[in-house]
């Protein structure tokens, strides 16, 4: 076996144990602890793949950023002692169909997409490119959805201060 | 310019074809991790030591002591000795702790810093990995750190370590975002996130001296927001000894303590090399453009006393700010980066954006 192939064994085998483990942990910390893992094997598939501007954002964003806001939070709200009680019968009947059928359809969405094999060399990954995409007005430009998402995040910036400042 | 005397990328290529042709491509790549890997350890470990010697004497200069002077010349070996002694220690183990998560953050803490050493460039073809995305990588790792120092905070159970974690996480989380601009204005000058091609843009002068004033105050932002980043004085309020003991590693013992420890001197190292690297031309010589004669004089110093000098004077003065400023109360530091730093950052980068799109920087 090629050592591209262990890795990728390895990093996919890291992802499945950790997700199953993270909604199985009665401990809220433990649970985003494994979260985190997960996150970060996914990183490692995007270096794996030499797309290291993606598993660079995958870090920042969700390993750096946001399981860190999710620790924060369960440090502010959480005491060590604390322990989630086992969840009804029902609720884990439907939720563990819910998921076998997304699974399903995943699984069955990429068997069924005819994935060619492509011999052409693998294409470096231009930071100035992927820059000018983001601010082209043009063809494949993404001006538009990137101001819109910035005014999503300047409105929902805005709220957030005005429901901490309640009150005064 | 001439850089050919001291190119490492021959040997590295060398050490290369001598492994794959002795045994099969899969296991000379993990041969050559392994090399790489001890490299590491043993470099982690001999600056680890040393930087804390340093710290010790400077402390002691500063406040006019001799500091460590006991064990081997000019106390030399004091820190191997110390470094015997936590090894020795007792791991306490605390009864209403999260033992899983007790011991997994030092390591967290360690890994952090771990990877982000790889990303730096020592010299001309001495670097582990050259990421195309180099500085991005570096700011990425650079913020794993913390999750390290929350969960041991949370884990030990005590009311100092989880106060001095809130603290650590949101110090960290906020300078965090002044580094990262602070980086960004030489991104934009170089036009490129490779570190080795940052390095190669500062041929004919560093970014300091070439980017004139956005630059140097994008250096002093660093500089401060990176102090910040590490938990060093004056922003060590997360372990401010006088209220929290000893802050979110107060219920540590033994060798997990000295991982904290040691992760906190190497972040302080890597923060130092970044500085150097970015904004103080990395390995590259001092170059004066036009100046061919002083020029090739300067190339016959090799590249890692130009490294490491200049990572040592960046160093020496974050040393400096630890043992002559007072420490921050916590709303002085966050007033300090949230209604000074980042929008005195931000005005920069426009400057910068400016500047370069109107050519006025020496090229």
């Amino acid at each position: 076996m090629e050592l591209n192939q262990v890795m990728f064994f390895l990093l996919s085998g890291l992802i499945l144990i950790f997700s199953v483990l993270s909604i199985t942990s009665r401990r809220i910390l433990r649970a985003a602890v494994y979260l985190l893992t997960v996150l970060l094997a996914t990183s490692g598939l995007y270096f794996l793949l030499n797309y290291e501007f993606m598993a660079a954002v995958q870090l920042t964003l969700y390993a750096g950023g946001i399981v860190v806001l999710i620790i924060f939070s369960i440090l502010l709200t959480s005491h060590i002692s604390h322990k989630f009680e086992q969840p009804a019968i029902a609720n884990v009947l439907v939720g563990g169909i819910t998921g076998l059928v997304g699974c399903g359809v995943a699984i069955w969405s990429i068997l069924e997409f005819p994935f060619t094999p492509t011999t052409q060399p693998a294409l470096d990954v231009n930071m100035q490119q992927i820059g000018m995409h983001l601010m082209n007005t043009g063809h494949l430009g993404y001006a538009l959805p990137f101001e819109v998402i910035s005014v999503l995040l300047l409105a929902a910036m805005i709220s957030a201060i005005i429901i901490a400042k309640k009150g005064n | 310019m001439n850089f050919s005397i001291y190119d490492f990328t021959s040997f590295t290529k060398w050490i290369d074809n001598a492994l794959n042709s002795s045994m099969s491509p899969g296991w000379a790549i993990l041969v050559e991790l392994v090399i790489i890997g001890i490299v590491f350890i043993a470099f982690y470990a001999v600056i680890g030591l040393y930087l804390v010697l340093a710290e010790r004497k400077v402390c002691a200069l500063i406040q006019n002591r001799l500091g460590p002077n006991r064990v081997g010349p000019i106390g030399m070996f004091q820190t191997i000795a110390d470094l015997i002694k936590l090894l020795m220690k007792e791991l306490i183990e605390i009864k209403h702790a999260d033992k899983f998560l007790f011991n997994l953050a030092p390591f967290i803490v360690i890994i952090a810093s771990f990877m982000a050493i790889a990303a730096l460039p020592f010299a001309k073809g001495l670097h582990a990995i050259d990421l195309n995305i180099g500085i991005f990588y570096l700011f990425a790792v650079s913020s794993l750190g913390v999750i390290g120092i929350l969960l041991s905070g949370w884990s030990s159970n005590s009311k100092y370590s989880l106060i001095g974690a809130i603290r650590s996480g949101a110090q960290v989380v906020s300078y965090e975002l002044s580094v990262g601009l602070a980086l960004l204005s030489v991104v934009i000058f170089s036009g490129t996130m490779q570190l080795s091609g940052i390095v190669e843009s500062q041929a004919n002068g560093w970014w300091i001296i070439k980017g004139h004033i956005p630059a140097i105050i994008s250096f002093l932002i660093f500089l401060v927001a990176s102090t910040a980043e590490t938990n060093r004085g004056p922003f060590d309020l997360a372990e401010a000894e006088s209220e929290l003991t000893a802050g979110f590693h107060t219920e540590y013992s033994g060798i997990k303590f000295a991982f904290f420890f040691l992760a906190e001197y190497m972040n302080m190292f890597i923060v130092a090399a970044i500085a150097a690297t970015v904004f103080l031309g990395g390995w590259m010589p001092f170059h004066i453009q036009g100046w061919e004669g002083m020029n090739n004089v300067m190339d016959y110093i090799p590249p890692f006393i130009w490294f490491f000098g200049k990572t040592i004077f960046v160093i020496l003065v974050m040393m400096w700010f630890k043992w002559t400023f007072p420490r921050l109360r916590i709303d002085q530091l966050l007033t300090l980066e949230w209604k000074y730093l980042l929008p005195i950052n931000l005005m920069n980068i426009v400057l910068i954006a400016f500047i370069v799109l109107m050519g006025w920087y020496i090229k």
